[in-house]
């Protein structure tokens, strides 16, 4: 359902060029979130403001970053007993093929993102906060030190901020390229001047993260969806866009707040679109407010509709055999929050959606992804390096046309043996589309291993 | 040659000292504050991080190899990057690569002979719904297209700043650096 009289919230007309600076923040009730927040005590006890935690908690708020998990119940897992002090870590890494919001609020709404690092630093008593942007966003660096920096000079960052005698201090910090750095701890390593390599959770980073202290990770959309929130009240944010929760796993939170969809691919209009989840997918991509329909008018074949890493959806209208051993079609109608696109057997991770068109060669597309994945294994973990390596050497023989009718079965027991055997998620980030890939285009794999040739006429050279 | 720091990238890095709790997390920072100041990061410069950091230079280099982004001493003076992933892929990765090659008359991971340009592909820019892109040192160039990309070429080789240009530190007037904090926490006491 698209509601015609939605305000978009992040991408609040800042997002031309120019319109970055603090002045116009300010202009626009700017760092108001942040006062209200900063007139609420600390509990002495645990240097944290329970209240204002319950709060987020109740506005029902969920990870932008991809795991889609509660906010508010995320910041009360911190070890307030610690005598450590915390850190809130920012993640601006952004690798997630597909996947480009947090660029643009970076961009464009820099100190929205400050005002949501400041308000999760009051609420869970942090003095020190990090940004870490992926190495490729020069851009993005420069201009939130740009930000950060009059944030400092207006006396919003500083060791004792409009008076309040709490300090508080935010640092951008660059990486370098490697899509690993956008795992939490990952980041933690990397952050810490290390190697990108994730760690062994438990301890999770709320108990042990950054420098071993308890530490808060959030993606940056979800910080910079704060401010609003406190403006407007948890009571108000979880009616946006109230969709009710659906499926099997309680308890939901439902999906509340706007979401910037990342529309890429074979749509007429690709683009970043802010809107509640209530939205359908057929909606984004063939509303004229959003994708405005396919490109070139070539029929739909499938959509990834969470970044890479989530099982795709077969959109041809042609059913598949589930694991269940029936025939499944996957729908069009499926409103793009949380909950639905679990129900109906993916993930909506980052809101990242990827459509492809007819002419897309499915297995052409998954040894891409298989390269992607491969290229990006940091190695610690043999299950996940050497199998990203096998699926991949798999695929360039299949798509070389020398492959056999065994090589199409292995893809698939390779890609089960790396689920749930590493140490961070980033081998099952590989398994989800390949298992997926092959369940719901079996037939395509089959013909090219079979005909040493894609089963696709004019099929795009990717 | 041995490397030094400027007085500038020096009160950069001395400030980036105080912003972390370990010496040691300044280092991805520091090697961006080297990239500014030489345009590169070679052995010298690592060497040199390493006394500053009190870190052994295995693992300054063991550091410094897990990660891609970083210019080498044997890049082009313009390293050109082109994603390659799929939602790149999609809208015509392919054709980007395959005009710049010709552009450039090099192939995958060359150096032109004038040291001007290296040709490099890489995985997801960040910048999937303006497909297909690339990125050439820090700057970003959108929606590219043959045309679009043999202007691009055309004006590096020029030695002026390429139209389509469409995002990057190059259109804010040139990088800063930690510059504005470090001034602007020196007026606030
Ligand atoms: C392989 C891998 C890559 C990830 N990349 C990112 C990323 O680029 N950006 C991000 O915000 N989260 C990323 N995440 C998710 C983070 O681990 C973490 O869940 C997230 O930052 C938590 O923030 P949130 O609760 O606000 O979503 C990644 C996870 C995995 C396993
Ligand atoms: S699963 Fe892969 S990326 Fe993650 S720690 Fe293991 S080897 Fe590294
Ligand atoms: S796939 Fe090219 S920028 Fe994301």
């Amino acid at each position: 359902m698209i509601l015609p009289d939605f305000k978009p919230i992040l991408f609040d007309g800042a997002c031309r060029k120019g319109e970055w600076t603090l002045e116009r923040y300010l202009a626009k009730d700017g760092y108001q979130a942040f006062r209200k927040v900063l007139a609420m005590k600390r509990d002495p006890a645990t240097n944290s403001i329970p209240a204002l935690i319950d709060e987020v908690q109740k506005s029902g708020l969920r990870g932008r970053g991809g795991a889609g998990f509660s906010t508010g119940r995320k910041w009360s897992f911190v070890d307030f007993k610690s005598p450590k002090p915390r850190y809130l870590v920012a993640n601006f890494d952004e690798s997630e093929p597909g996947t480009c919001k947090d660029r643009v609020i970076g961009m464009y709404n820099p100190h929205m993102l400050i005002e949501g690092c400041l308000i999760a630093m009051h609420a869970v008593g942090i003095e020190w906060g990090y940004i870490y942007i992926r190495g490729e966003f020069a851009d993005v660096f420069e201009r939130l030190t740009r930000a950060c920096a009059e944030a400092c000079q207006a006396g919003f960052l500083g060791p004792n901020v409009l008076g309040s005698g709490h300090g508080f201090h935010l640092q951008p910090h660059r990486g370098s390229g490697a899509y690993v750095c956008g795992e939490e701890t990952g980041l933690l390593s990397s952050l810490e001047g290390n190697r990108g390599y994730p760690k062994v959770k438990p301890p999770f980073p709320a108990t042990a993260g950054a420098w071993g202290c308890p530490t808060v990770v959030n993606n940056a959309g979800t910080l910079a969806s704060l401010p609003h929130l406190i403006r407007i009240g948890a009571g108000a944010y979880a009616q946006i866009g109230a969709a009710p929760a659906v499926g099997d796993t309680p308890p939901s939170t439902g999906s509340p707040g706007s979401q910037v969809y990342c529309l890429s691919g074979h749509v007429k209009r690709p683009g970043l679109y802010e809107h509640p989840m209530n939205v359908t997918m057929r909606e984004l991509i063939y509303d004229e407010r959003f994708g405005g329909g396919m490109l070139d008018d070539i029929p739909i074949k499938a959509v990834i509709p969470g970044g890479s890493s989530m099982p795709v959806m077969r959109c041809d209208g042609k059913s598949y055999l589930g694991s269940n051993g029936r025939e499944i079609a996957d729908s069009l109608d499926m409103e793009m929050s949380f909950d639905a696109v679990r129900a109906a057997g993916s993930l909506l991770g980052s809101a990242a959606v990827i459509v492809m068109n007819e002419r897309v060669c499915m297995v052409n597309a998954l040894y891409n992804l298989a390269r992607f994945y491969h290229h990006e294994s940091c190695g610690q973990c043999t299950p996940c390096r050497e199998g990203t390596g096998w699926l991949e050497k798999i695929l360039a023989k299949i798509v070389s046309g020398k492959a056999r009718p065994a090589d199409f079965e292995r893809l698939h027991s390779v890609a089960t043996q790396m689920s749930g055997t590493t140490i961070c998620l980033l081998s099952d980030s590989v398994a989800m589309p390949v298992g997926s890939f092959v369940t719901k285009f079996r037939e395509e794999f089959k013909y090219y291993c079979e005909h040493g040739k894609s089963m696709v006429k004019d099929a795009i050279r990717l | 040659m041995a490397f030094t720091f400027t007085d500038d990238s020096r009160r950069q890095l001395e400030w980036l000292l105080t912003r972390y709790p370990e010496k040691r997390a300044a280092l991805l920072p520091a090697m961006r504050l080297v990239e500014e100041q030489q345009g590169c990061v070679d052995v010298e410069a690592l060497d040199c991080l390493a006394r500053e950091l009190g870190l052994p230079p295995a693992y300054v280099y063991g550091v410094f190899t897990f990660y891609t982004h970083y210019r080498l001493p044997t890049d082009g003076k313009y390293v050109v990057m082109v994603c390659a992933t799929l939602p790149c892929a999609l809208r015509g990765a392919q054709m980007v690569f395959d005009t710049f090659k010709e552009e450039l008359k090099i192939g995958l991971g060359e150096t032109t002979p004038d040291k001007m340009f290296t040709l490099k592909k890489v995985e997801c820019l960040g910048s999937c719904t303006t497909a297909p892109v690339c990125q050439i040192n820090d700057d970003f160039f959108e929606n590219l297209t043959p045309q679009k990309i043999r202007e691009i070429v055309e004006d590096l080789k020029a030695g002026r700043v390429p139209r389509h240009l469409s995002n990057g530190p190059t259109l804010d007037g040139g990088k800063c650096g930690y510059r504005p904090m470090v001034e602007a926490m020196q007026d606030t006491p």
